[in-house]
């Protein structure tokens, strides 16, 4: 599903590489923990999957699509397959939760019977029924990062990509979100989750992969974020 | 195909939306479109009345050719002749010394004491040859061709004649359109970019505004014509009030000044000719408004929004 092959990226050259010759191999419908102290590479990894940077070397396949080879003309449609949740939610503060939900569908043209369909169904699978007419301003954090989770799935993604997506929240919130992540997940989609949560990591018992200093430092199965950054 | 009729109406609808939003923003660029559009509509009225007042005066001037009473007819026949093969010159006409005395008491028919006089002596009007040139301004050669001496030798005193001042005054509208026409080609440029520039800014503003909502839209993989479609719809607006507002003022104006000046004529522009001319072409120009006004509003927007539409390719 996804495939990282030697991917290097490289900001600034007398800084060193940010993310150096990563090589990562995601199967469909896996759940890939990503960890990694601040500046370890976790952010340019998922920018580099979502086509905002292009990596400096390297190879990167997602669903068969070959980065190398997307014209630019078609990276909204590669970005219409890949859902995206970031830590500071990114909703639009002026429409209400439906309206935030319904504008992913908006943009790739869905007729409003077909939305005014669909997005309930998602709401109440984040477990937002009856908020459809809240502003964002108006919810928690956690309920806004389910919404965010909500626009990201509405379109049946085949791969989410959530970045920090707890970082701002309480850890009960935090993990309201990930069991919609999990669900999601036995739904079928593929899930990377980035995370500093040591909590969530170590009671998740998913694939781990360690990220420190721009390489891979462990890539386990039924991981712990404990032990993978011992000794730095 | 029923997704892009959706997406299309979708980027209509926003683009209206948008416009009204701007409103404080588009009164501006609105205002300096109008003031565009509204010169390059007068300065082409102005031309086709200033072409319309040289035409009808050139229409009324020759170039008059008086022969000596000593210059026989087979000469002034051969000269007519040579005239004729001038570049500049349309139509020559010779009249002996009879068809130009009948020709003169029938243009004074009116004037009964010159008509009688005329006819009374011994035929005092000489032979005429009347030559009317293509062009006016360029009779150059003519008149060095009525002035070599073998040719002048032919004519009487104060030949050839040029109907008198005309000529004068016919140099003078040419000058005075050419320099108009100059004018206006150098407003239109000066206004068009402005106007362009304005528009630019304003869309670039309104961008900046909702960058984050831009930004938010390319995440979620909306096309680049989803985002940049209402901004340029927003300006193609523009460009449409503009032409309306700038047809109405030029429309009012001939109303205004038709009642005003029920006399009709201001120097050199026939006011009545212009009002004719102007709702005559009323379609024609509200087309050719509309089309500049939306023509400049999209191709700034166009612009404004590129750089904000750019993938990374580093």
């Amino acid at each position: 599903m996804i495939l990282l092959d030697r991917v290097s990226k490289t900001y600034n050259k007398a800084a060193g590489p940010s993310l150096d010759r990563i090589s990562l191999h995601v199967e469909p419908k896996e759940f890939v923990i990503v960890v990694g102290q601040s500046g370890a590479g976790k952010t340019t990894l998922l920018r580099l999957l979502t086509r905002e940077e292009r990596p400096t070397s390297g190879k990167i396949i997602i669903g068969g699509i070959d980065y190398d080879k997307l014209k630019d003309k078609d990276i909204p449609l590669l970005r219409r397959k890949i859902g995206v949740v970031f830590q500071d939610f990114k909703l639009l503060p002026n429409r209400t939760v439906f309206e935030n939900v319904a504008f992913a569908l908006e943009i790739v043209g869905m007729g409003r019977k077909e939305i005014k369909h669909t997005v309930p169904k998602v709401l109440d699978i984040v477990n937002l029924k009856g908020k459809e007419n809240s502003m964002p301003m108006q919810l928690s954090g956690g309920e806004r990062q389910r919404v965010a989770i909500a626009r990201a799935i509405v379109r049946q993604p085949r791969i989410l990509i959530a970045d920090e997506p707890t970082g701002n929240l309480d850890p009960k919130h935090a993990w309201d979100v990930i069991k919609v992540l999990e669900k999601i997940n036995r739904y079928g989609t593929t899930v990377l989750l980035t995370t500093h949560n040591q909590d969530i990591v170590n009671k998740l018992k998913r694939r781990v992969v360690t990220l420190d200093h721009g390489k891979v430092a462990s890539d386990r199965a039924n991981g712990s974020y404990t032990v993978d950054t011992k000794g730095k | 195909m029923k997704r892009k009729w959706i997406t299309f109406g979708r980027i209509i609808h926003a683009g209206i939306v948008n416009f009204i939003r701007n409103a404080s923003l588009a009164i501006a660029a609105v205002a300096v479109m109008v003031i565009t559009l509204t010169i390059v509509l007068f300065s082409v009225i102005t031309n086709a009345t200033l072409t319309h007042t040289i035409n009808d005066i050139a229409d009324k001037i020759d170039v008059s050719v008086y022969l000596k009473d000593t210059t026989t007819e087979a000469q002034g026949v051969k000269l007519t002749s040579q005239l004729k093969q001038l570049p500049n010159v349309e139509s020559v006409r010779y009249l002996n010394k009879e068809a130009a005395l009948r020709r003169y008491i029938d243009q004074n028919a009116d004037n009964e004491t010159l008509a009688t006089a005329a006819s009374l002596s011994d035929n005092p009007i000489p032979a005429t040859i009347n030559i009317k040139p293509h062009e006016l301004n360029k009779i150059q050669d003519i008149k060095n061709f009525l002035t070599q001496k073998s040719i002048a030798d032919l004519q009487t005193e104060g030949s050839p004649s040029y109907s008198g001042d005309r000529q004068k005054a016919i140099e003078n509208i040419s000058h005075a359109a050419d320099i108009l026409q100059k004018i206006g080609i150098a407003g239109i440029v000066v206004f068009a970019v402005v106007s362009a520039l304005i528009i630019f800014n304003t869309i670039q503003m309104a961008i900046f505004n909702r960058r984050d909502e831009i930004k938010i839209m390319r995440l979620l993989g909306a096309s680049n014509w989803y985002i940049r479609g209402p901004y340029v719809v927003e300006s193609a607006i523009y460009g449409l009030l503009s032409a309306i507002i700038s047809i109405l003022i030029i429309n009012s104006a001939f109303v205004a000044s038709s009642s005003a000046l029920q006399a009709s004529s201001l120097g050199l522009l026939d006011i009545n000719f212009a009002s004719q001319y102007f709702a005559d072409h009323f379609f024609a120009f509200l087309t050719f408004q509309l089309v500049l006004g939306i023509v400049i509003g999209t191709a700034s927007s166009l612009i404004a929004t590129r750089r904000y539409l750019k993938f990374k390719t580093k």
